[in-house]
């Protein structure tokens, strides 16, 4: 008798009992998805509250969309979703089509010992930590002797305090981010292209393609699937932007390009105290998040018929 | 035999545009691995040179007055061994807990015959899109009286669901046949789950161990917020404050001359190097066993 059979036309429970070790096994897994991570949904309702932080949620006076209303009429609001927007903006312009072109040329390279060495070399800045990514550029950024303005001056140039200047921000943060992610975020292109029927490479070359051709005619219509996927799985996080690393490198001279949505609910929250603000603005974000996350999914479903869920 | 023959048809066939595109690339290739290691290179050789130099921009491609004392002067600074055997700690604990709530949860999910398993595949994507967020999840950690523990690091981030569902998927792959003829002959689940899938799984669990390890070895952000316990800090809490906000004992001032062996600056790119050696050696490894668990992940998102 098969195990399938068994349970064949039973009720939910006699399925349950008869395999409550099942059960058992993904018990502790569940319950801590219930701790940690919708308990503190639960705990989203500060957004509603004027938060006592010595009295808890419990006692805390409930102040309605007082907390919304402030953060969305505040002055910083224009500000944080400006230069959310923008630094995602840099992201999808830059960040997410670089990998690809990596991609390609890096399964174009017929040396292959050239092709593996590029890509171990760019796939390695992805696992160092943020922080050392941070310190790095902090301390190549720094005026006296950072080795950029070490080179500038060399060349007869002044050295420039980069880290306090409002104009060199993201073009920073988009450098470095490139530095850390491109390679890592290629590999997946690279398994799609990898994957591609050799058939139709050689077909081209019977047809007389160049290799100009065969990029555009065969490689990058076979690797789109993967391309708009990867686009929607990046869209919600982007709006999230990496504020581990934000967090890092801004400082108060440079917050009017800098100061995120992410940065400044930190900001209240944890170093304010001002929990009910931290929370509504926190919330405002991870709901446009998720609302981008599902529209791009449907869009993507549209185009190509292809989709996350 | 065959395959020389062909790539020597290939080298005919080939036109002079396509020899030129194929040079192109390779130096290409060969510039963006030296674009994106010369930091690293920078930073090491900066590491043992001496700071006059470093200083004047004379150490550019290698070192010069190759010493040891900027290392000697990382090795002394307050609290690097501590929070470096912390983090070794929370590396190896943090690992062991979370494959245990992980490879349990992803057995039990990657079984059709699991109730309402759709509802429970979706209960956990769901927290990919939506999370509450960094106060609620702060506020969270302090109703359970977790704040500065080393339990609120180790048993917070238990699961990364991302992870666990590449787990999942190399469950998914063990064929049905094995769990049947174990069944058969009384094996219950937790049996047929430990002394057959993990087993059988063990590069995917070593996969995913090497995921976890690397995230817990780099992550900093939720130690800053949770720790304020000297003792209890990572590595990564004491490199943010020594490299990125540059804390010191204010050494900056002392004049440097051609035979100063070691300065601020100097001592941040040592522990830099300090900080990554055992990524650069866990590489290899990582690199092995990490595409494999992407395009695993990616297959089945």
């Amino acid at each position: 008798m098969k195990r399938k059979d068994i349970y064949k036309g039973e009720s939910d429970l006699h399925k349950i009992r008869k395999d409550y070790d099942l059960y058992l096994l993904i018990l502790p897994g569940v319950i801590w998805y219930l701790l940690f991570c919708y308990k503190p949904m639960i705990g989203l309702a500060t957004a509603f509250f004027e938060y006592n932080s010595f009295k808890g949620l419990a006692g805390s006076t409930f102040v309605g969309l007082a907390n919304f209303k402030e953060f969305i009429f505040g002055p910083d609001f224009l500000r944080t979703v400006k230069n959310t927007f923008m630094i995602a903006l840099w992201q999808i312009v830059i960040c997410f089509p670089i990998p690809i072109i990596l991609a390609i040329c890096i399964t174009e390279m017929n040396n292959k010992f050239i092709s593996k060495m590029t890509q171990t070399a760019t796939f390695l800045p992805h696992f160092i930590s943020v922080v050392v990514v941070c310190g790095i550029v902090v301390n190549f950024l720094s005026p006296s002797t950072g080795i950029i303005n070490l080179i500038r001056n060399k060349f007869g140039f002044d050295s420039i305090y980069f880290m306090v200047k409002p104009q060199y921000f993201r073009a920073i943060y988009t450098t470095m981010t490139l530095w850390q992610n491109a390679g890592f975020n290629a590999i997946v292109y690279i398994a799609a292209i990898v994957g591609i029927d050799q058939q139709l490479y050689e077909a081209a070359i019977v047809d007389g393609a160049g290799k100009w051709r065969r990029i555009r005619s065969i490689t990058i219509p076979c690797i789109l699937p993967t391309v708009v996927t990867m686009f929607v799985m990046n869209v919600g996080k982007m709006v999230k932007v990496g504020y581990e690393s934000i967090l890092l490198l801004y400082q108060p001279a440079t917050y009017p390009v800098s100061d995120v949505i992410s940065t400044y609910s930190f900001r209240m929250g944890m170093e304010n105290g001002n929990f009910g603000l931290a929370t509504a603005s926190g919330l405002f974000e991870a709901i446009v998040a998720l609302i981008l996350v599902v529209s791009a999914n449907k869009l993507s479903q549209k185009l190509t018929e292809s989709s996350l869920w | 035999m065959v395959k020389t023959k062909e790539k020597k048809i290939n080298k005919l066939l080939m036109t002079k545009q396509e020899r030129a595109f194929n040079t192109v690339m390779n130096i290409l290739g060969v510039l963006i691995t030296i674009i994106c290691l010369y930091p690293i290179w920078y930073v090491l050789i900066a590491s043992f040179s001496k700071p006059f130099f470093v200083d004047n921009g004379d150490v550019m491609f290698r070192t010069i007055g190759f010493n040891f004392d900027s290392y000697k002067r990382a090795f002394q600074t307050k609290g690097i061994w501590t929070s470096f055997s912390n983090t070794i700690f929370y590396t190896v604990f943090g690992v062991l807990v979370n494959m245990i709530f992980s490879t349990t949860l992803a057995y039990g999910l990657s079984k059709k015959r699991l109730v309402h398993r759709k509802a429970f595949v979706l209960f956990v994507i769901f927290t990919m899109w939506f999370n509450a967020g960094i106060i609620p999840t702060y506020l969270n950690f302090r109703d359970f009286n977790l704040l500065n523990t080393r339990t609120s690091i180790i048993l917070g981030f238990a699961i990364n669901t991302y992870n666990m569902i590449i787990l999942k998927s190399f469950f998914e792959q063990v064929p049905e046949s094995l769990e049947e003829a174990a069944f058969i002959d009384g094996a219950n689940n937790v049996r047929i789950f430990g002394q057959i899938f993990i087993p059988l799984s063990t590069p995917a669990l070593a996969t995913v161990s090497l995921l976890y390890a690397v995230n817990r070895w780099n992550s900093y952000f939720w130690a800053m917020n949770l720790i304020n316990d000297d003792k209890k800090l990572p590595l990564q809490v004491f490199l943010k404050k020594m490299i990125v906000d540059r804390v010191s004992g204010g050494e900056d001032s002392v004049i440097l001359t051609q035979t100063s062996t070691w300065s601020q600056t100097t001592v941040i790119y040592a522990i830099i190097i300090i900080a990554i050696i055992p990524m650069l050696i866990a590489y290899p490894f990582i690199q092995k066993y990490f595409k494999s668990g992407l395009t695993i992940g990616a297959n089945k998102g």
